[in-house]
């Protein structure tokens, strides 16, 4: 009932919008993702233009950009960083749509890519025969994914009644919980050393655990999530989620129904965040419980932040550096001083800018004199 | 305008001074070799002692093997198999290591094992992992091990607890490969001598609490097997202490150590005589141990007072390695295969005891059985009481029968009543 009146609202609404840009009677709802400056079509259908929104000329160059870097980078770089950036990204991006959109940081969202990962090796085969079903893996992937979104959803609901810090500790504990499970029951996840051998499949003579098309699947599944969230945002589901991150009382005096659309937004965030999981799991030919540890899930965070909360290419960005690091900061300092390296530059990206990457850009582009207000509302951006 | 002067001349002069030592790389031939260690996490100290092994043993050749000078590419894992493989990955894949040594713990052993599979232009030396699965089930034909694992290390304790009287024993142990492997070189021998392990406790990693599993211990037991490690161990004994137990114990591999021994309640007295098992021990009185000691002594002033167990066995495996790079003068040509078979006939005496491998790659070694005793200074240590050479991967079992037995889990073996 109430999205369909949001719709109606909204409907009129964007019309003005593209018109007349920061409409007094809008203000409080902020198009978060919208291209600043979109190529609007004039005269055409509702689909092309929400095409023409997405699709600005500087996506096509990223894009090229990404599907030619396999060809020219050596199967390291296309596997260990590009592979692992795309996957962990996804993961984060499911941080960053309940985040940065919602206003929910959970730190569940490795338990949920975990409890994928661990399915996909219990429904399909690995090393731990006695316990792999070894169902076919487009079956065992749409139930692992179907279960972990489920699993996520139930995560949702029951800490969407928490605000802040506390929905931090509640999914922090689930996540533990979740770790402590996995690490002790040997009936169903194989206890401490979990599954071996969980190999991505190989469809009609395309091996995707070869570097190449693993990159191109796990390119695939992140351009989806990202497209999602641009969507998502959008949409009078998005517009309503941000509503409710901004002032979730006067949504529901507004008659919007204030923990249905959140936990939504869980189940939503759930499904990219179990499809990274599957991503991971086949990147690591394993899953065992040190993948979802606290360090696992805390890794997930930094990456959000890192890159940045407010434009869902944030955590792409944040996914690269975060990987860079891991894999070189031991050769720019030897032995165990490198992990001052990592700690480092991070906190040095969150000092200099609480919007992490994406803010650096955009002050970036402000000190060329080309700036433009990172975010919709002026109120929330950088002086 | 001085400092731009000064800034080229600077460039052109460190310009210059590379060239030159690009030309001087080139006349001295430099082979890089990966090194695994565990920086991070939970066991960054044994990790930091296993990488002070594998220096020791370049040192100890002056940096150069095979006719080239070595590098060590140092990499890191924080004891997880993913952080294990991403980091093997990277010193193979992208700094182009023809020889890798690593890991340190024996679920990374695995997972390195079978990332090995899909690299059979490299070559993988084991750091210290002790997993029975990475040599024994689905072996990886360029994955050598020249070092004896967790199993084989408890050899010959088993009859030894039976000489010392101990019938039934219950066992208290930590949930994960490790001690299962352990678990089984014990009571391999134990049981079929006719031994009883009435009960196990297996308890998880890092278990604070023992109230538990004291409560059940039976009365009628003759000792307690306990395979913990670290602050597991001295939170079970002090525990087991307060609540009045007095069952003399059998120790694993990594249970009686100096953290161990440093305890200070008021059962330390009973700790005296406890027995355990392991491929090394500090009180070798042999003079390779001796110089063994020495050199680490002399080589690493911020190291522990005498080489840990991860120190030893880094230095052998690196050795090995490099002995091998030596017998065929540093020809890695040929898809390494003189290299491979130098490894395979490696043969030399190790600080303790012989260093040679089987067919599945994997080492055939001595064990040392120990007994806690005081030293005249009033400290505790670990004296050898016996040294049982030569155990092989199958514990002294034919492959039939060890087969028969399978690899050790929670319930393998078992020998109740």
């Amino acid at each position: 009932m109430s999205a369909a009146r949001w719709r109606r609202a909204m409907n009129t609404g964007a019309a003005r919008t593209s018109h007349l840009p920061a409409t007094k009677g809008r203000a409080n709802v902020r198009l978060v993702g919208l291209p600043p400056h979109p190529v609007v079509v004039p005269g055409d259908s509702r689909g092309r233009r929400t095409l023409a929104l997405l699709v600005t000329p500087r996506y096509l160059v990223v894009l090229i950009a990404l599907l030619v870097y396999p060809l020219i980078a050596s199967p390291f770089f296309t596997y260990q960083i590009g592979a692992q950036s795309l996957g962990l990204g996804l993961i984060a991006l499911s941080l960053t749509f309940l985040g940065g959109y919602g206003g929910m940081v959970s730190l569940a969202q490795m338990t949920v890519a975990g409890i994928a990962g661990y399915l996909v090796a219990i429904f399909g085969t690995s090393s731990a025969a006695a316990i792999s079903l070894g169902w076919a893996w487009p079956v065992a992937v749409l139930f692992a994914v179907a279960i972990a979104t489920l699993a996520a959803t139930a995560i949702g609901w029951l800490s969407v009644r928490t605000e802040g810090i506390y929905t931090i500790m509640i999914t922090l504990a689930i996540g533990v919980a979740f770790f402590y499970l996995a690490q002790q029951n040997y009936t169903l996840f194989n206890g401490f050393q979990g599954f071996n051998k969980v190999f991505a499949p190989s469809i009609g003579g395309l091996d995707f655990r070869e570097a190449v098309p693993f990159y191109y699947l796990a390119l695939g599944c992140a351009l989806a999530g990202y497209f999602l969230v641009r969507l998502l945002v959008r949409a009078p589901f998005g517009l309503a989620l941000q509503g409710i991150r901004d002032n979730p009382r006067r949504m529901n005096s507004l008659g919007f129904a204030v923990t249905a659309h959140r936990v939504a937004a869980y189940a939503v965030a759930g499904l990219m965040a179990a499809i990274g999981g599957v991503l991971m799991v086949w990147y690591n030919n394993r899953i065992s419980p040190g993948t979802l540890n606290t360090g696992a899930m805390i890794n997930i965070l930094i990456i959000a932040v890192l890159g940045g909360m407010r434009h869902p290419i944030g955590a792409f960005l944040g996914a690269i550096v975060f990987v860079l690091l891991q894999n070189f900061a031991i050769d720019l300092v030897d032995r165990e001083r490198f992990n001052l390296v990592i700690g480092g530059v991070f906190l040095a990206i969150v000092l200099f800018s609480p919007d992490g990457l994406l803010g650096l850009w955009a002050l970036v582009r402000a000190r060329l004199g080309r700036g433009r207000p990172l975010h919709s509302n002026p109120r929330r951006q950088r002086s | 305008m001085t400092t731009t002067n000064t800034w080229w001349t600077r460039a052109a002069l460190g310009a210059a001074a590379a060239l030159a030592l690009g030309g001087a790389a080139q006349a001295q031939e430099t082979l890089k070799i990966g090194l695994l260690a565990t920086l991070e996490g939970p066991f960054a100290a044994p990790g930091q002692d296993g990488m002070r092994g594998a220096d020791l043993a370049l040192k100890q050749k002056n940096g150069m093997a095979g006719g080239k000078k070595i590098e060590f590419v140092k990499v890191s894992s924080d004891a997880t198999p993913d952080k294990a493989v991403s980091a093997t990955r990277k010193a193979v894949e992208q700094d182009k290591v023809p020889i890798m040594i690593g890991p340190l713990s024996g679920d990374e052993g695995i997972a390195v094992k079978n990332y090995a599979k899909t690299q059979p232009g490299v070559t993988f030396i084991n750091g210290s992992s002790g997993a029975q699965g990475a040599t024994l089930v689905d072996p990886a034909p360029n994955f050598y091990r020249f070092n004896t694992e967790g199993a084989q290390w408890m050899v010959g304790l088993g009859e030894h607890a039976l000489a010392k009287g101990y019938k039934k024993v219950y066992l208290v142990a930590e949930d994960y490969g490790f001690p299962y492997s352990q678990v089984q070189g014990f009571m391999a021998s134990y049981c079929a001598k006719g031994g009883k392990v009435v009960d196990k406790a297996w308890v998880p990693l890092g278990t604070k609490d023992y109230a538990s599993v004291i409560a059940k211990v039976p009365k009628d037991i003759d000792a307690l097997l306990v395979v913990l490690g670290g602050s597991d161990a001295v939170n079970f004994l002090t525990q087991y202490e307060q609540a009045g137990g007095d069952k003399p114990m059998i120790g694993g591999s990594i249970t009686v150590d100096q953290t161990v021994l440093n305890f200070k309640g008021k059962r330390r007295e009973s700790l005296l005589g406890t027995a355990s098992a392991g491929p090394m021990a500090d009180s070798i009185d042999t003079a390779e141990w001796k110089k063994f000691v020495a050199d680490y002594k002399a080589n690493f002033k911020d190291g522990f007072p005498s080489p840990s167990l991860f120190a030893y066995l880094y230095y052998i495996n690196t050795k090995a390695a490099l002995d091998a790079l030596d017998t065929v003068k540093g020809d890695l040509g040929n898809g390494q295969k003189a290299y491979r078979d130098a490894l395979q006939k490696t043969n030399f005496n190790g600080p303790a005891g012989p260093i040679k491998i089987d067919e599945n790659r994997n080492a055939v070694g001595t064990t040392y059985i120990t007994e806690v005793t005081k030293a005249p200074d009033g400290s505790f240590y670990n004296k050898v009481v016996r040294s049982v050479p030569d155990i092989s991967e199958t514990l002294g079992l034919s492959d039939a029968e060890f087969k028969k037995m399978g690899l050790g889990s929670r319930d393998v073996p078992d020998c109740r009543k």
